[in-house]
């Protein structure tokens, strides 16, 4: 299964991108019950592609909730579109999604 | 076996473009770009952040063209504090997220292309009472949003 979830919607002409990432975020503070610090965890870059063309990256630490949850507004975008979002974590983990715009 | 002069040329030459394409591409991965942007967001001091991030520029506080909704005043669980940003700046570049408190005051930063209207929203951590501080850089000018939140329950362990 996808770590990614994409929901996209159109409004008033623009497209509105929700994405939900399956993800612990873990900052690298927290112990765990034997108290021994639980190592970092953590997304640090994530990107969102409009048909192949980069158009927002975000560069995170530790301090984004678990399961990051983020929504942008794409200016525009039609029906049938491709978004594409994809993830990179410090463990060199990562993951990629596609999705059609409807 | 390399029999003559011109064999032993190509074919050094196809080793060398390999060696090439093998050291560019550890260079170029992704891995290596993400550790060397991680610098900043391992800075524990707020001030110290914002000089890393701005170089001395000034920022232009409290300014309207800025909304931040979403944001509790009181958040009862530090772990999940959602925050929406839109703003009207046109030529909008980047748009960073930082709690004050934190122990690594930046969040996220969010580089943004002319293809998305200026509305980002996310949900951050927050280890204790703190306030939220949103810039955005727009035309090479950078504008400050501050708003504090009072955290019940800390989201950043203990």
């Amino acid at each position: 299964m996808s770590s990614i979830k994409i929901r996209t919607k159109r409004l008033n002409g623009n497209t509105q991108i929700r994405t939900l990432i399956t993800h612990p975020m873990e900052n690298g503070r927290n112990r765990d019950e034997q108290n021994n610090f639980i190592p970092a965890h953590h997304i640090l870059e994530l990107w969102v592609e409009h048909n192949h063309v980069k158009i927002i990256s975000c560069n995170m630490a530790g301090s984004i909730s678990k399961n990051p949850y983020f929504d942008f507004l794409l200016k525009g975008g039609e029906i049938g579109d491709t978004v594409t979002i994809s993830w990179i974590d410090n463990l060199g983990q990562s993951d990629s999604k596609n999705q059609l715009i409807k | 076996m390399i029999k003559s002069r011109r064999q032993f040329i190509t074919k050094t030459l196809a080793l060398g473009t390999y060696g090439i394409t093998i050291t560019t591409g550890i260079l170029h991965s992704p891995i290596v770009a993400a550790k060397w942007l991680k610098q900043r967001f391992i800075l524990s001091d707020y001030d110290e952040t914002i000089a890393h991030l701005f170089n001395g520029e000034t920022l232009i506080d409290n300014h309207n063209k800025i909304k931040i909704s979403r944001l509790p005043r009181i958040a009862e669980n530090g772990a999940v504090v959602p925050i929406k940003i839109s703003s009207h700046f046109e030529k909008i570049t980047k748009i960073y997220i930082l709690v004050k408190n934190n122990p690594h005051p930046l969040s996220a930063e969010f580089e943004i292309s002319p293809a998305i209207e200026a509305e980002v929203s996310a949900r951050l951590k927050m280890a204790k009472t703190s306030e939220v501080v949103v810039i955005v850089e727009a035309d090479g000018k950078y504008y400050r949003r501050l708003k504090k939140v009072k955290v019940s329950i800390g989201g950043c362990g203990g």
